[in-house]
Parts: C-alpha cells; sequence; structure tokens
C-alpha cells in the first residue's frame, strides 16, 4: 500500500535501507551525526553496519569510499551543503576518480535541499549542489519532489553500482504519486499536460510549478508541469520530445538561477537536439542573505515564489 | 605470495631499489625523487619482508592485505619494486611519464599494485580507516597499511580520520610515516610543526612506535612487531628518514621536493656504491 499522507523524504528512504539490510548483507549507513527517527532503527538492528563519524564530513566520504572498495552498498548520510561542499574534494578524488577503475556503489544522502532548512540560514541552505554534483562525471543526482520517489530512490541505489547525491528536502512535501510510481529510468513525469509551455521544475519547486500553472489556468493559460528528478541520467530524447511539443520552456529551481542548474541542463539539452524554444529560467538570484522569514516569504524575496513565479511566468508568455 | 618470513636480503634489496629509482629519475626527471627516495625501506619491509599478503597476478584478491600509497607522488620506488614483484613487465620502467604508458609522474590506481588515488594528499588514512571496519565487519583477517608523508599530515581529514580509527578499534589498521621533515618550501617544523608526532598519536589513542627509517632492519622489526599487535589500538610507525638520501645537494635541502638533481650527478651516482 502507498501511503499518501506527506512524510520525509528521509524516512521514506531510510525505512526501506532499514528493511533490506537483514537480507543484504552488504548494506552499509553510514551517518555523520546527524539523525531520524528511522535511523534509530537501523542503529539498534544492525549496529556492525551503522557508523556515525561524528561532525567529519571529509572522513564520511573517505570511509564510505573504503567502505564500497571492501564491496559494501554504502549510504552516506548527512546535511546537503556538508555532504557536497564541505567534502566535495573527497567527493572528487575517492569517489567520482576512483569509481572509474573500481566498482563502488555509494549514494549522498543529502537533506536539507534549497530553503527547507528555513531558519537556519545560508550555512544550512542549499543552492550550489545540482550545479556541484553534475559536474562530477559518475554521479547521478537524484531530486524527488515527494516521499514516494524517495523510497522509490531506495532500489535505484542499492541495485546499480555507481554513485548517486540524493537531494532530499527537509519539509514534508505533499504527494506526487499514488500507487503509479515515478518511472525511474525516464528520470522525469509529465504530471500535467498543457500548450501554452513546458515548466521543467525539480524538487519543492515541481510544487510551486503546479500552484502558478492552477493560478494561471484560470486565465486560460496552459502549462504543462515535468517533473524532473533525474537530473544526470533522464532519457535526453523523451524529455527532448516533450520540450518540442510545446512553444516555450521554464524551468523552476531552488537553487541558484544561471549557475549551472536546471536552467542550464535545459538549455544545452534544447541546443544538442538543435530546438529553439523562447526560455525563462526561474531560479534563487545568486546571492547570499540572511533575511529571516517563513520559505515562502524566502521565496518571494529570491525570485521564486509562487507569486513573482507567476508575474514572471505571465509577462514571459505575453512577450514571447 | 604469502606473509611467510623474510626470504630475500633487505638491505641489498634496499639499495638495488635505490639504484632503480635513480633509474628511473634518468629516464623521467618529471617524476619527484627526494620524497620518493626516503620511503625506500618502508615499501621494501613491506613487500619483501613478509609483512604484506599480496598475489601480483591478482590485484584484487580478497585475502590479500591492502597497502593504501597515500604519499602517492613521493613513491616512485614502488615503480621498480611493483615491476620487480611481478605487478607488470619491468620494460615498463623504460616508459615512465611517456604517451601511453600508466606510470605517471603521480601515480595514479590504472597501475597494478595501486589500491586508491592518491596524488592529492590526506586522501589515504581516511580511505583505509573504512576498508579496515569493512574488513573488520566481514570478519576478514586482512592488515591494511597506509604510508603517509609528515607534511602530508596537516591535510585535516588525517586527523578526523585519526580520531574515527581509534574510536572505532581499528588495530587492523597500521599508519607508517615516512618522517623526512620537510614539505615542498621548507622544514615542516617550521612551516607547521607536528611536535613529537609519535607522542601526539599515542594522545589519540594510537598504539605507536619510533624507528630510524633508514635501518631497514629496525623497520622491518618494528613493523612486524605493529603487525602481530592487536590489543584494539590503531597502530602507527613514525620513520624518521631523509629527503632525497643518499643524492649530495638534494639530501635533506629544505627545498629538495623541487629540486631537479643534474643526470650527469645521478650517472656518477650510479656508477659509485649506495654513500
Amino acid at each position: 500500500m502507498t501511503e499518501l499522507k506527506p512524510r520525509a523524504m528521509r524516512d521514506a528512504l531510510l525505512e526501506r535501507v532499514w528493511q533490506n539490510m537483514a537480507d543484504d548483507e552488504r548494506l552499509f549507513f553510514v551517518a555523520a551525526d546527524f539523525g531520524a527517527p528511522t535511523l534509530d532503527r537501523i542503529r539498534g538492528d544492525f549496529p556492525k553496519r551503522f557508523i556515525n563519524v561524528g561532525i567529519a564530513e571529509q572522513n564520511l566520504i573517505n570511509v564510505s569510499a573504503g567502505l564500497a572498495l571492501e564491496g559494501f552498498k554504502v549510504f552516506a548520510y548527512a546535511i546537503a551543503p556538508f555532504i557536497t561542499m564541505r567534502c566535495y574534494e573527497q567527493c572528487r578524488t575517492n569517489l567520482a576518480l576512483l569509481s572509474t577503475v573500481r566498482p563502488m556503489n555509494v549514494t549522498l544522502v543529502g537533506v536539507g535541499a534549497g530553503y527547507s532548512y528555513v531558519v537556519s540560514g545560508p550555512t544550512h541552505q542549499c543552492y550550489e549542489d545540482i550545479t556541484l554534483m553534475r559536474t562530477l562525471p559518475g554521479f547521478s543526482v537524484l531530486s524527488p519532489a515527494d516521499h514516494i520517489t524517495a523510497g522509490h530512490l531506495f532500489d535505484r541505489c542499492a541495485g546499480r553500482p555507481g554513485l548517486k547525491y540524493l537531494r532530499f528536502d527537509a519539509q514534508n512535501l505533499p504527494v506526487l504519486y499514488g500507487e503509479a510510481a515515478p518511472d525511474l529510468d525516464k528520470g522525469f513525469t509529465l504530471l500535467q499536460d498543457g500548450t501554452d509551455a513546458t515548466v521543467v521544475a525539480t524538487g519543492y519547486m515541481v510544487h510551486t510549478a503546479l500552484k502558478v500553472a492552477e493560478s494561471v489556468a484560470k486565465d486560460g493559460i496552459k502549462l504543462a508541469v515535468v517533473d524532473l528528478f533525474d537530473l544526470s541520467g533522464f532519457d535526453a530524447d523523451a524529455l527532448a520530445g516533450a520540450l518540442a511539443a510545446r512553444p516555450r520552456l521554464i524551468s523552476m529551481e531552488e537553487g541558484f538561477s544561471g549557475r549551472g542548474g536546471v536552467d542550464s541542463l535545459l538549455r544545452d539539452l534544447l541546443s544538442r537536439k538543435g530546438l529553439e524554444r523562447p526560455t525563462l529560467g526561474i531560479g534563487v538570484e545568486p546571492a547570499y542573505r540572511f533575511e529571516l522569514g517563513d520559505r515562502a516569504t524566502l521565496h518571494e524575496q529570491v525570485g521564486i515564489g509562487p507569486l513573482v513565479a507567476e508575474t514572471r511566468v505571465r509577462a514571459f508568455l505575453k512577450r514571447q | 605470495m604469502e606473509a611467510s618470513g623474510v626470504n630475500v636480503d633487505l638491505r641489498a634489496k634496499a639499495e638495488w631499489v635505490w639504484r632503480q629509482t635513480l633509474e628511473v629519475y634518468r629516464r623521467a626527471p618529471e617524476v619527484r625523487l627526494a620524497s620518493s627516495l626516503s620511503p625506500i625501506e618502508i615499501f621494501v619491509s613491506l613487500y619483501y619482508g613478509g609483512l604484506l599478503r599480496f598475489d601480483p597476478q591478482r590485484t584484487n584478491w580478497e585475502e590479500r592485505d591492502r597497502c593504501i600509497i597515500s604519499k602517492g607522488h613521493g613513491s616512485i620506488c614502488m615503480y621498480p619494486i611493483l615491476a620487480d614483484l611481478g605487478y607488470f613487465p619491468a620494460e615498463e620502467l623504460e616508459r615512465v611519464c611517456q604517451a601511453g604508458s600508466f606510470l605517471g609522474g603521480i601515480p595514479d590506481p590504472v597501475i597494478p599494485g595501486y589500491e586508491t588515488v592518491n596524488g592529492s594528499l590526506g586522501h589515504g588514512l581516511g580511505v583505509a580507516s573504512g576498508m579496515a571496519l569493512g574488513l573488520k565487519v566481514k570478519g576478514g583477517a586482512q592488515d591494511v597499511f597506509v604510508v603517509t608523508g609528515d607534511g602530508e599530515l596537516h591535510e585535516g581529514a588525517n586527523w578526523e580520520a585519526i580520531m574515527f580509527a581509534a574510536q572505532n578499534k581499528l588495530d587492523n589498521l597500521t599508519l607508517v610515516v615516512d618522517d623526512n621533515r620537510i614539505c615542498m618550501l621548507g622544514f615542516t617544523d617550521e612551516i607547521n610543526s607536528l611536535g613529537v608526532l609519535a607522542d601526539r598519536l599515542g594522545g589519540f589513542g594510537w598504539n605507536c612506535l619510533e624507528v630510524d627509517g633508514h635501518d631497514v632492519m629496525a623497520v622491518h622489526a618494528a613493523l612486524t612487531t605493529l603487525k602481530k599487535t592487536r590489543d584494539g589500538r590503531p597502530k602507527a610507525l613514525v620513520a624518521r628518514t631523509i629527503k632525497g638520501r643518499g643524492v649530495p645537494g638534494l639530501e635533506n635541502a629544505p627545498l629538495s621536493h623541487v629540486m631537479s638533481p643534474k643526470i650527469d650527478l645521478i650517472d656518477s651516482l650510479l656508477q659509485e656504491s649506495r654513500p
């Protein structure tokens, strides 16, 4: 039975890890002093294959690499900006570089995509990870928009060798998928159809995209909304087909705008496929801010809230 | 090759490796010579002294002891050792740094016998700690050795691993420090002193020995003692060494890391016996 009540992405994934640890003795869980209720079950039931390295993300990655070399399927778990940026060179050298010559199966689970740690400020928020992790060859970058997708990603990560970075929201997001699981091989889902533009969004911004689409629909504007959850391994032909089917493209991401994120990957896809489409990139204005507010307020300030996004979408559609 | 006591003359082998390392430098002066001369006795003890179990024909043999060569560029002396042991044909030594060769200026894990990526310093100990933990969980009896330089220990990730290994009682892990006391730009003590390294490691809960790193029999004896000891503490050997050993002008010179001795000098050294 699929659970339709919103849950934390991390709990959906960790539950699947826990359920599989008894049968799969190669699963290993490494945390950098970062918890979750489900984690306590892993720690309690499988103490030999759970380890907390402490507040030490460089060592989190290095130890995970060593365990992977010994044949373990490793899940490494920490707050998103720390598991990516604090230890970026460890990710590059001991995962991306090393995995080109040694088989490794390592999944980095980063919690706290975008502004999801609302009041913690920019150290705990994460607007750079899509760009940084997509830059590393060998890494799958997976950015689910609900806990159902997050749970399904377990099989994808444990079942396939290689490196993965899971970009999880820290808040419980509304459920998008019910009995019909997302197509993990395709890497994206057309959530709703429309003829005026394709909106391609990832993570939390999928929900913003749906809000904007619903609002402009009152005026007869029809936006197709795509949940792009695989930011590196999506089916490029299929996605290009979806972009070709509509005259305009709008991207939405909770990451810096124009800095190599979803906007860039879509423009690159258009260019590679020889498609020309007017594009609008909705992303975080590239600057660090210390203002406090709820997530919706912060989003409006940085240019990605539903109100400012709708205004920009309407202007774009008028112009193009 | 099983770990079964010493059946080669380690002193003679160390001298041979020293000469072979100079030969590699003659042909490929791009390699780091000085820092590749200081750890010779360490590697000779490990690879010829019966301390490591390995099989050159099966580099991923599960039962092998793992040797992580963290001081990548300062391990060119491993090229002749690996060739001699049969990891690859000795003719490969003629092509170091040439297009198409797998033997580069800094060793990469495409070289049979190298386990991990090491050109960037301070990575080996953490990865080795993960391997040591993994072996314990699998119930394996294998040892994990890591060879680092002393300057490399400036990298903070080492100290994360030093705490981790003690906390998790990784007594199948042995750190060997090629303590040549020189970084790229001068003496370690004048740049970022490690103090009495053995005391510091001891303070972190490690079982640490110190030795004259050029007395190959002493290095071998200390490593043998450490290998036999499994008392819940990770182990370390601080081997006091001389950077650029045996090469006049290079030996213990503060800038030896970036110095390139003239080939004439190398030729004349190769005609003499080792100093």
